[in-house]
């Protein structure tokens, strides 16, 4: 075997930047899950001097899926699946855009009844992505019980979105032209029934949690990003809505039928990991408002419009932008004329939101990192791809 | 820090340990949400899509309705399914054993066999759709354990009549 050789070293290129320096304490750190079996692997590498960060770094890829080059391979509806996988905290946001930018290419329109379900279902997987990320961010704060709640709410949504998908994390619910299959009689009344149970539980989250004052000595001035930094890494969703500005896709470009609806686009100024954190817990009350008005009069007529069984869209391209539970999601689709799409691009909005995280991490302590890294609410394999 | 800052700050902390202890002591009264799964199961997997399986005729359920068109399986994202029909005999051979080929065949309006391989499909439903005759759809049997990724070749034609002979 061949002995280890440091002058290799600096030919790797994911640690070209961090070679030996001046000071003494300097330790390379590589952060983050990276056991194969682990379902979001990240790595990030950080440059420690004592405990606080000097350089981090992330290093993408460890789970790429090539789901580009797959979109490539398989006939339009055959992508439909991939879209459950690609961020499976919120599938509905990934499956509208793809959906959304074919029938923009091929030309089909939605029926009223389908996109009131599609807008009801969206908002449904955009609640159990927050509660699923306000365990997860409270247990990598140390904090076990949060999680335990999140998951006894969330399970209930669970069960309403599996009568209606048949699935429970990785969705393929829509189809060109509307969605899978018409949801059953008892969807309304379930899904009002569970908005009003979860404001019920609100203000238990935010007495157990919120206005604790160990999640406030942790969250608060932690992380703090101003909105040009926001905008210039292209960061979107409850990140850039935390440092003040009100984007939303909803808002700002309202697809579907969300211009019909009423509802507000919480945003606060602080910018620090607490204004993420409050942005999602407001949104929470957003979404219920939107899945009472878009289910309380629900329209009759077919949930799907008539899609030929093989599509073959025009030559041309068309996009698709939707909000997603973690920013801006927006899928370009190029075709050629043929079954197939020529080439497919996914924009996620967690790449652009992890992009943030160097800059944020520069000069804080280890454990802030960690505070920080949770409220950018990252989802790899949507990064990776 | 002044001393009535510290005093501030020593009872906010203690008033958020007791609300939180309070909030937590109220849940640990409730009834349990979870089973202990294998002694008990959860009763809301009804709806929960389980493997494809077929149709069977309104007048025989242990026939499926299947024309052997070969629809789902081209639709298959993931190659799934194989539906086998007997191919049409050559002239001149008309002794040599029937040999089975993918659907559609010619004179063929019946399946010979239909499987699906679990262990390869996503549950995403678009064989279901295509189908003109509306002849698969989801199981409902969530729970599937085998040792052997080969038992999750499932023989749905076999498990069509042994619905039927249940029924
Ligand atoms: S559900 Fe999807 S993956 Fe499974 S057999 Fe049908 S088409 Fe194939
Ligand atoms: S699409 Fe339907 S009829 Fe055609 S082969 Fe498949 S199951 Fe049979």
């Amino acid at each position: 075997m061949q002995a280890f050789d440091t002058a290799q070293l600096p030919r790797d290129p994911s640690s070209v930047r961090f070679e030996p320096g001046p000071t003494e304490d300097k330790l390379i750190l590589s952060m983050g899950p990276q056991h194969p079996s682990t379902h979001g692997v990240l790595r990030i590498l950080l440059e420690l001097d004592g405990e606080y960060i000097v350089r981090a770094e992330p290093v993408l890829g460890y789970i790429h899926r090539m789901h580009e080059w797959m979109a490539e391979q398989k006939t339009y509806f055959q992508f439909m699946p991939n879209m459950g996988r690609v961020d499976y905290l919120h599938a509905m946001a990934w499956n509208w855009a793809y959906a959304g930018a074919v029938e923009r290419l091929a030309g089909i329109e939605v029926p009223e009844r389908g996109e009131h379900i599609r807008v009801a279902v969206t908002e449904l997987n955009r609640i159990s992505s927050h509660l699923l990320w306000w365990g997860a961010y409270l247990l990598d704060l140390g904090a076990f019980t949060p999680i335990m709640y999140a998951f006894d709410d969330r399970e209930i949504l669970l069960d309403i979105l599996q009568a209606v998908t048949g699935s429970r994390l990785t969705y393929s619910y829509f189809t060109f032209g509307g969605v899978y299959n018409d949801v059953p009689e008892d969807f309304a009344p379930r899904c009002l029934a569970f908005t009003k149970h979860l404001r019920s539980r609100l203000p238990m989250y935010r007495d157990l949690v919120t206005d604790n004052v160990i999640l406030r000595g942790r969250c608060e001035g932690i992380g703090e990003m101003d909105v040009d930094l926001a905008r210039r890494y292209g960061a979107t969703g409850p990140v850039i809505r935390g440092s003040g500005a009100p984007v939303d896709t909803r808002r700002a470009e309202p697809y579907s039928v969300y211009g019909k609806f009423d509802f507000r686009i919480p945003a606060y100024s602080q910018g620090d990991a607490m204004a993420r954190y409050m942005v999602r817990m407001d949104e929470l009350e957003t979404s219920c408002d939107i899945i009472d008005q878009a289910v309380s009069n629900l329209p009759d007529g077919p949930c799907s419009a008539k899609a030929p069984k093989t599509l073959k869209p025009p030559k041309g391209e068309a996009c698709y932008a939707v909000e997603g539970a973690r920013g801006k999601i927006l899928v370009h689709v190029r075709s050629d004329g043929g079954p197939k799409p020529y080439r497919v691009k996914l924009r996620a909005p967690g790449f652009s939101n992890l992009s943030v995280f160097c800059e944020l991490a520069r000069g804080t302590l280890l454990a802030d990192a960690v505070s920080i890294l949770g409220s950018l609410d990252l989802v790899i394999p949507e990064i990776d791809r | 820090m002044s001393v009535s800052e510290l005093f501030e700050e020593a009872y906010t902390g203690l008033k958020s340990l007791f609300v939180g202890l309070g909030i937590t002591g109220k849940a640990f009264c409730q009834p349990q949400v979870t089973v202990i799964y294998p002694k008990q199961e959860v009763d809301n997997l009804s709806t929960f899509r389980g493997h494809v399986e077929l149709v069977g005729k309104e007048d025989d359920p242990s026939v499926p309705r299947c024309v052997a068109c070969g629809a789902c399986v081209k639709a298959c994202p993931s190659d799934c399914l194989s539906i086998l029909c007997p191919v049409p005999v050559k002239e001149g051979q008309e002794d040599a054993p029937v040999a089975m080929g993918p659907a559609p065949q010619k004179g063929s309006k019946t399946p010979g066999a239909v499987f699906v391989d679990f262990a390869l499909c996503s549950l995403c439903g678009q064989c279901a759709k295509t189908c003109p005759v509306d002849s698969l759809r989801f199981s409902d049997n969530p729970y599937m354990v085998a040792l052997d990724r080969k038992e999750f070749r499932i023989d749905l034609m076999a498990r069509l009549k042994r619905q039927a002979e249940e029924a």
